[in-house]
């Protein structure tokens, strides 16, 4: 088979300067690698390669741009939109090795890492020095800061400490030619155009991250959590909105509907209310002074938006205890049914009440449940669509009401991805959110950075082909055109 | 009662005239308000306003978002805030009465709030523009969490034109804080305040702003009522005047000077490299401003070896880049980047560097 001969031809190459066992090739291994949390796809790689320092790299990606071999970055392969799937032609490149703290420097509260250490582990090792990373998204036990970029990640506390973009102040970068740029943003001032924006969230197909400045921020001297519980779900929405119009950005803001709510309660016991419609999580987090001013704030307007009942968290077990709820709501979803699909999409907060009833009305038509949990915050939201990959028919019925849930996003002024990105999965909105022109803009920055488009190839933005092919295969009103013909 | 904005769409007599001049080669100066024509180096080409291209197109404040034409007057736009009790978190230079918030994003200047809050590009979540092409593209959006497609919105904040006309902006909006106060400590040098001034930044403060000038150090505190004043008590220092307006719009007499202003921009925690020069220090050290006649070529050389930049803020000599020049890689990138966008390379010419 032609491709073995060039998976040996590129081991050999790698292993001229890799360890032996940085260069996997043996089928057994390299199915640890054919998916990432999107897992319905998958696919085998040429080769994984691991490699240990910025040089090799910088080896690895010139020997691929040479011989137009595809390169998809790694880190945890924690995405749950398929980004870091491989190419059946291509390598993966992990970064898993490269996983240390280079500094932390309490001064200018910063800490430079290589980008397969795991979100969380940075905060761990500025916790000691008072300070911590603020991006916290779900997966951040398990994700690497490298994929965070790629994905620019968000989490429950973006409205009020932003997202990776807000978060990450440099990065060094191989290029698809292999060169070592530095975008370095800690003045505050970019030289030239912002590449540091434009890096972050490009899925790995600009440039490859071998090393990230991360922001740091004090640790809030206090944190309270108060929960809201509501008959309604537009309620708990237009609680949201009372509380900001107040002038009151909380450090997070999650709301959770009746499924969800069940679900979370049966799996942790926190305590949560299983008959109310909505509940709401909302926490405030200063100096003590700031935090006891807003709190009773807080529970007041939510009183005053209908909120049947209101529980302060008495002390910090208390508070997360209402958190583990919430933090826990995909596996909780996850035991009520054999599989369960994840849609991010986000809506200006005003459009909940349509959309959420849009989707109760999926839910009845398909005959598959549904439990939303959303960053009311800042308007993402997360139906989780309940599934069973066994019966045929009904992954394709679940990716059906996923797309429809995030073309009405996109009906609503909103986005078809707020935190996960499009990666293979959302490929087919892509062609609907953005016009040909728009995807050929991004197609020609990705030539400005990869002229060979030798990285993460087939991801983020769709081929013109693609979305022609979209628009044609397009279902409407259930009807597709050529009925006639027969479909595989 | 605030002066409304006007509703003036001239967006299809804008692409038109873009469209025109893509087809006759004809490279175009973009004018906003011209507030800020100052900051760049100089345009040989034909005049393009857009200044009258207005309009809110959506202002729900409890979304936290406003999505404006970019002609749109910048006093008017904070104005139309204000009555919300909201504001713009960069706090923008105006530098002029006819500042316009298109001209806001494309220089991305941002004041004093800039080290605490974030800049220009931390608050831009979409765009519409006009392409050098002469077409009209969408990016970004009108909610806080979008990571569809690149992102090039934010590359717009600070490009100077360079990559597209801005038509329209959706920001990110904040409230306005409940209190404010400035207090002042004596710091004799910028070493000592440059120290002092990072090691506030690990503690949970609620700063704002901060600048040190002439053996002085100001800083400002927003926040709740109770967290100001709790702040201010820890800290000491004296209440000080409010000199915040002033050092935005770079009236404060530092910046009353005929000789040379250069703007340096430094990781904010390193060390003084001119304790003997005329200095004020901004943004937790990060930004620090020069006056005094300068070896330019000599300043850029030094200010690299702690990892900064250096501007010709004021008074650039002919032949001299008014921003750090750029290395070969990162030069290439820029110039395919700009080409993607303006292939003909008619969109603002040489304003941010002379090469494309």
């Amino acid at each position: 088979m032609m491709s073995r001969s060039r998976q040996q031809e590129l081991a050999q190459l790698f292993r001229r300067f890799l360890a032996q066992e940085s260069v996997i090739d043996a089928p057994t291994s390299l199915a640890a690698y054919e998916c990432d949390g999107l897992s319905v796809y998958r696919q085998t790689p040429l080769l994984v390669v691991l490699p240990e320092t910025i040089e090799q790299v910088q080896q690895v990606v010139r020997i691929c741009n040479d011989r137009g071999v595809p390169v998809v970055s790694r880190g945890a392969g924690t995405s749950l939109s398929g980004g870091a799937m491989p190419h059946k032609d291509g390598i993966v490149l992990s970064l898993a090795k490269m996983n240390r703290i280079l500094k932390l420097d309490v001064l200018s509260r910063t800490a430079v890492v290589e980008p397969g250490i795991r979100n969380l582990a940075v905060s761990e090792a500025a916790k000691p020095l008072g300070l911590y990373y603020a991006p916290d998204p779900s997966s951040q036990i398990a994700c690497s800061i490298g994929g965070n970029v790629a994905e620019n990640a968000g989490g429950v506390h973006c409205l009020k400490y932003g997202l990776t973009l807000h978060n990450v102040l440099g990065v060094k970068l191989v290029t698809a030619n292999g060169e070592l740029l530095t975008l370095d943003q800690q003045s505050m001032q970019s030289q030239g155009f912002d590449l540091l924006a434009l890096m972050i969230g490009s899925e790995g197909m600009l440039a490859i991250v071998v090393e990230v400045t991360l922001k740091l921020l004090p640790i809030p001297e206090c944190a309270r959590v108060v929960m809201g519980v509501f008959d309604s779900v537009e309620r708990a929405g237009e609680s949201v909105a009372d509380i900001i119009a107040q002038g009151i950005i909380p450090a997070g803001v999650e709301m959770m509907d009746n499924p969800a709510i069940r679900a979370a309660e049966d799996f942790v016991h926190a305590g949560y209310p299983v008959e109310a419609e909505a509940i709401l999580i909302c926490e405030l987090d200063g100096t003590e002074e700031e935090v006891e001013s807003q709190i009773s704030r807080v529970v007041t307007i939510l009183k005053a938006a209908g909120a049947t009942e209101t529980r302060l968290a008495r002390d910090e077990a208390e508070r997360l205890l209402f958190w583990s709820g919430r933090k826990a709501a995909f596996p909780a979803v996850g035991r009520l049914s054999p599989d369960y699909y994840c849609i991010d999409g986000t809506i200006p907060r005003k459009a909940l009440g349509t959309v959420l009833r849009e989707i109760r009305r999926l839910s009845e038509q398909y005959k598959l449940r549904i439990a939303n949990v959303f960053h009311a915050g800042d308007g993402n939201l997360h139906p989780l669509i309940l599934y069973d990959a066994n019966n045929p028919g009904e992954l394709e019925k679940t990716e059906e009401i996923g797309s429809k849930i995030l073309q009405l996003c996109i009906k609503q002024g909103g986005t078809i991805t707020g935190e996960h990105g499009v990666g293979i999965e959302k490929l087919g909105e892509m062609c609907i959110q953005f016009s040909d022109q728009e995807r050929n803009q991004f197609h020609a920055i990705r030539q400005a950075f990869d002229p060979e488009c030798i990285l993460n190839p087939g991801k983020a933005i769709p081929t013109l082909a693609r979305c022609a092919e979209h628009k044609a295969m397009h279902v409407h009103e259930g009807k597709l055109p050529f009925p006639e013909l027969e479909r595989f | 009662m605030t002066q409304s904005i006007p509703d003036n769409n001239v967006e299809t007599e804008l692409a038109a005239r873009v469209a025109q001049a893509v087809a006759n080669g004809t490279a175009l100066q973009i004018v906003g308000g011209g507030s800020k024509s100052f900051y760049g180096n100089p345009v040989d080409a034909e005049m393009f306003e857009v200044g009258m291209h207005t309009g809110v197109i959506d202002y729900d404040p409890a979304e936290l978002v406003i999505t404006l034409r970019a002609g749109c007057n910048l006093d008017q736009v904070e104005a139309l805030l204000a009555e919300k009790n909201q504001m713009l978190g960069f706090e923008p230079l105006h530098l002029g009465e006819d500042a316009t918030i298109g001209g806001a994003i494309a220089s991305g200047l941002a004041g004093p709030r800039r080290a605490y809050a974030g800049g220009v590009r931390d608050f831009l979540l979409g765009v519409k523009i006009l392409s050098g092409r002469g077409e009209i593209l969408n990016f970004g959006g009108r909610v806080i969490k979008n990571v569809a497609g690149f992102d090039v919105s934010r590359l717009m904040a600070g490009a100077l034109g360079t990559l597209g006309i801005i038509l329209e902006a959706s920001l990110r909006v904040i409230p306005r804080f409940e209190s404010e106060l400035t207090l002042g400590f004596e710091h004799s040098s910028a070493a000592a305040h440059i120290h002092w001034i990072n090691q506030l930044g690990s503690k949970p403060l609620p700063l704002s702003a901060s600048c040190w000038y002439q053996g002085r150090s100001y800083i400002r505190l927003s926040g709740s009522q109770q967290g100001v004043d709790s702040a201010a008590e820890r800290l000491g220092g004296t209440q000080d005047e409010d000199i915040w307006k002033q050092l935005r719009e770079q009236k404060h007499h530092f910046f009353n000077t005929a000789e040379k202003i250069l703007r340096l921009s430094v990781p904010p925690a390193r060390e003084d490299l001119f304790s003997s020069e005329s200095q004020l220090i901004e943004w937790c050290g990060a930004q620090r401003w020069l006056t005094g006649d300068f070896d330019i070529a000599e300043i850029r050389q030094k200010i690299e070896s702690i990892d900064g930049t250096v501007c010709v803020y004021r008074g650039v000599d002919p032949g001299i880049q008014l921003f750090h020049p750029l290395n070969d890689a990162m030069l290439a990138l820029h110039r395919s980047l700009k080409s993607s966008f303006d292939p003909a390379g008619i969109l603002n010419p040489g304003r941010l560097y002379s090469e494309f």
